[in-house]
């Protein structure tokens, strides 16, 4: 379906992206003015540790949809989507150590505590630059972006795709979780960056800046949607659907299979940095098990429960299994896992497709789907050749 | 020691005296060099005399032992190595214990009495006591009410002699090369003077030698003596390195020149002897992974299905030992020998389980199935987590696999690896045995290659899924059953080596058990060499980023598979 409109402007006229977006804006207001206008004791008073909690369950849902764009649309199972939001989360946490000045313990104005702490002298190079927020901000972008492309360039140019990759991706985010936890690599190894205080001059700890945080991490969300939506309607997305059905065809048709996975897989990355920086404030530390191979595949299976290729799908699957694990891990931290573990099986199993598999069951949203229900369907039985690769 | 040969030793008390000496040559031969390791495990010396002392018959009379120990109490510094060796040659079975308390600083006097005591242990106020002469525990007593005998390093140092001369007249083999092992770097002059007789008289090769040794260290320390250098150049005994070094600094030229050769040799055998002990590592290591990757590679590489629970079947494999263990209780080689059939028995039970329950749904949908054994492997750690503990449990190793084969002084092999080299090989040379000679590998390879064509033959390609299935987790199981020996027994066990296990089979080329024994040996060799100047960490990260771009190079691993088979 060929369009006119600038594709990032189309989404906008799709059914779903209308609903998800109202939808998204609607209760990030409604939190907002729940938790600003109505006092404490008020029984609907939304209070500060849910709000940076539900700021938290956004960014997740970010990462979600990061994950989503390259598992729905480009098929590849990235089992180290991890990585890429503990870098960006780093990126933030880097920014947000060098924020605290002099105030640390140590009370050193040019170095973090935890260097104070291993005697280092002085500020190693890769924190040169840190201190201004500008520069933090392009590296959340760009250390996620940079590690993709060289990634994804190697990987992609040798055809190495399907469980192979899957596999390698999960060694990346083990390895880069070993490399984080030693002292020498000056990210502060096992205990991570925490004891952060300002962002951007704002105390951090105020309820302000804490709700500030829920609101960008919530425009974030839906910026980061608009994207994904806009490049799965152009013709990149189309192209990119077609290399996951058949891969081999795609190619001899005369298309560069390998640079459609790349970029999509460094935006991808991408979003899953701006995801983590978004986090790191709000929950006040980064430590290398946010790289762990657990966090990675639990993402994936939030993307399952949601429903791949969907993206909303994602955010529902990140709120629901996340708001889960809140509650399961408050009354009985026992069973968390093997709810987790149930999940895990149960999707796979029995809703292939997701909740909003589900949804387009029943009909619902049908007329604007008619696009993406395609896709899901060609998901779910493809080719033989592509599947056993 | 044996255990067949337990009840002999229970039986006479020499011989548990004879035991109880040769547990404490062993301490007493790093004593020279470790003089802290020792400090802290009297302890044991003191346990292991007082066992040793009851029971037993002495020769002297309490009356003359209390005199001789009174008389050790009281001589003078310069005259208590008289009493010392009038002590060991009394023969009494109690002397070891005695002196080996003085050089401890363990005999004590009680004050205001003539009583002597054997201080058990000295913690805390009231210190643990036993009796010297009877060698009956005497509870515990004041610390202020014990006057403790106090010895030197000179002291110490005689004692020491004195005793190892004691057991070089034992009539047990073993006893004696302790023995001499320990006098290695602390014979002083009146010893060298008795040293050749008894180099005379003995009997045992490895013994004369080491005996020579430890004449030749006195002769070189001592006098310089250049035949001494001679005997000594090719030993890589830390006190006879110790020699030599002072040789090659002393004023002598000649020896000096002399000493430096020596050394050079030395140090070129030494890193001879790492670099054997490296690949021994690496070897030990490499066959943890093939055990580990081995089944993987059966159900990952021949049934193309990736089971992210394998790592928990190797936990499960490894805890079944420990539940056999305690099924069992004193028998761990036993229980261990037994938990070889049962733990593939167990895990190839669950390994049916998740395949019908689970895997046979998700056919042809590869990352579906890896997401749903993921959430399989979370379900069974949780399962043991609660059911059994969240804390490591502890599985007993048994007597014929603890303990070291000395191939030399600086290289000795630990038995448990050892075993464990053996068994990856066994293992992996009976799967081989399966899949090249038996029905079923033949089977299973047809409907490898072709599931089709292999169900219009009459094979039951369903049957074999099971079947294949149940041998690659049962051999999981193995795996565990192996690991149990090495490493902690905890819910984590398996998480630890799952990333590796994948790595090895897609490192040697999936669907070929040759690549997976390939890949895990070299993959536990680079380990190995990296780690001395890399650290373990950075080694598994380089290990992990070599793979990574190995496969960017060669997709399909090492042994890529040839033919129609690689298209399917």
């Amino acid at each position: 379906m060929p369009d006119s409109r600038s594709w990032l402007a189309r989404p906008f006229t799709e059914r779903s992206t209308q609903i998800f977006l109202a939808v998204l804006t609607l209760s990030v207001l409604a939190i907002t003015l729940l938790h600003v206008l109505l006092p404490e004791g008020h029984p609907l008073h939304v209070s500060t540790f849910t709000v940076t909690l539900l700021g938290k369950y956004l960014c997740y849902a970010l990462l979600a949809v990061a994950v989503d764009l390259v598992w729905g649309y480009l098929g590849i199972l990235s089992l180290g989507h991890g990585a890429f939001f503990a870098l960006g989360g780093y990126a933030m946490g880097m920014y947000l150590m060098r924020e605290i000045g002099d105030r640390g313990v140590y009370g050193n104005p040019e170095l973090p505590d935890f260097m104070v702490f291993l005697n280092w002298q002085e500020l190693p190079w890769f924190w040169q630059g840190f201190d201004m927020p500008a520069f933090a901000f392009l590296m959340v972008l760009l250390a996620p972006g940079l590690l993709a492309l060289v990634f994804g360039f190697l990987a992609f140019r040798s055809r190495v795709t399907g469980v192979y990759l899957s596999i390698i991706t999960q060694a990346l985010t083990f390895a880069l979780m070993l490399a984080f936890f030693r002292n020498e690599m000056g990210f502060g190894g096992n205990n991570g960056l925490t004891d952060f205080k300002d962002i951007l001059g704002f105390d951090l700890r105020t309820d302000a800046v804490r709700i500030a945080l829920f609101i960008a991490s919530g425009v974030a969300l839906g910026l980061g949607y608009l994207l994904c939506r806009g490049i799965v309607g152009s013709k990149l997305g189309r192209l990119s659907i077609a290399c996951r059905d058949a891969e081999a065809r795609t190619r001899f048709l005369g298309y560069r299979v390998e640079r459609v996975q790349l970029f999509i897989f460094v935006v991808s990355a991408m979003l899953a940095g701006v995801a983590g920086a978004l986090y790191v404030p709000q929950v006040g530390i980064i430590n290398p098990g946010e790289f762990s191979p657990l966090f990675s595949i639990e993402v994936v299976v939030w993307v399952a429960l949601g429903g791949r290729a969907t993206l909303y799908g994602a955010v529902l699957g990140a709120l629901i299994v996340n708001y889960a694990k809140t509650v399961f891990t408050g009354i009985m931290p026992d069973a968390w896992l093997f709810a987790l573990g149930g999940l895990f099986v149960l999707v796979t199993v029995l809703l292939p497709k997701g909740i909003a598999g589900l949804f387009a069951q029943r009909g619902w949203g049908r007329r604007s789907q008619s696009s993406a229900a395609k896709t899901e369907s060609a998901s779910g039985s493809r080719p033989i050749e592509e599947a056993t690769a | 020691m044996p255990s067949e040969t337990d009840d002999a030793f229970v039986r006479s008390p020499w011989m548990a005296f004879l035991m109880s000496i040769s547990v404490a040559t062993m301490y007493r031969g790093c004593w020279q060099w470790m003089l802290l390791v020792c400090l802290l495990s009297f302890p044991l010396f003191a346990a292991a005399q007082s066992e040793s002392a009851t029971g037993q018959s002495a020769r002297l009379s309490d009356g003359a032992a209390q005199s001789l120990l009174t008389r050790l109490a009281e001589a003078r510094n310069p005259a208590k190595p008289a009493v010392i060796d009038e002590i060991a040659m009394s023969g009494d079975a109690r002397a070891r214990g005695w002196l080996e308390a003085f050089s401890a600083s363990k005999l004590a006097r009680l004050k205001d009495a003539e009583r002597f005591l054997i201080i058990d242990n000295n913690r805390g106020r009231e210190w643990a006591v036993s009796d010297a002469l009877s060698g009956e525990s005497a509870g515990k007593v004041s610390r202020r009410d014990l006057k403790t005998l106090r010895s030197n390093n000179s002291l110490r140092g005689h004692i020491d002699g004195v005793l190892s001369m004691i057991d070089l007249s034992s009539p047990d083999a073993e006893v004696r090369l302790a023995a001499a092992r320990g006098l290695r770097g602390s014979v002083d002059e009146a010893m060298a003077e008795r040293l050749p007789s008894l180099i005379e008289q003995e009997g045992d090769d490895a013994i004369r030698a080491t005996l020579k040794e430890a004449l030749a260290i006195q002769q070189l320390e001592a006098n310089g003596d250049p035949a001494a250098l001679d005997t000594l150049s090719g030993s890589l005994n830390a006190a006879a390195i110790a020699a030599i070094n002072g040789a090659a600094v002393s004023d002598d030229p000649q020896l000096a020149q002399a000493a430096k050769v020596a050394l050079a040799g030395i140090e070129q055998k030494l890193q001879l002897n790492s670099g054997l002990e490296t690949l021994y590592f690496g070897l030990s290591l490499g066959s943890v992974l093939v055990l580990a990757a081995i089944g993987l590679a059966i159900t990952f590489g021949v049934m193309g299905v990736i089971n992210m629970a394998h790592g928990e079947l190797i936990m499960l494999g490894a805890y079944t030992t420990w539940g056999m263990q305690q099924l069992l209780p004193g028998q761990p080689g036993l229980a261990l020998l037994l938990s070889i059939p049962a733990g593939f028995l167990v895990a190839a039970a669950v390994g049916v389980i998740i395949e019908r329950s689970v895997i046979q749904h998700l056919k042809g949908r590869p990352l579906e199935t890896l997401l749903a054994t993921f959430g399989i492997s979370l379900i069974l750690q949780q399962l043991v987590r609660t059911t059994i503990s969240p804390l490591n449990r502890i599985v007993v190793t048994p007597e014929w696999m603890s303990g070291s084969l000395m191939i030399n002084e600086a290289l000795s092999l630990t038995l448990n690896r050892l075993y464990i080299i053996g068994f990856a090989l066994f293992v992996f040379a009976g799967l081989m045995l399966i899949m090249r000679r038996t029905r079923l590998g033949l089977e299973v390879r047809a409907v490898t290659q072709n599931r089709a064509m292999a169900r219009s033959m009459g094979i039951k390609a369903t049957r074999v899924d099971i079947m294949t299935f149940a041998l690659g987790s049962g051999v999981a199981g193995l795996a565990g059953v192996a690991l149990s020996q090495i490493t902690n027994v905890g819910p984590n066990l398996g998480q630890n080596y799952i990333i590796d296990s994948f790595m090895v089979v897609v490192f040697g080329g999936v669907g070929n058990l040759w690549g997976t024994l390939v890949a895990g040996m070299s993959l536990g060799l680079l380990n190995q060499f990296l780690e001395p100047w890399a650290g373990a960490v950075l080694a598994k990260i380089v290990v992990l980023v070599f793979i990574i771009l190995f496969i960017q190079k060669r997709p399909r691993g090492l042994f890529p598979q040839k033919g129609r088979a690689a298209e399917g």
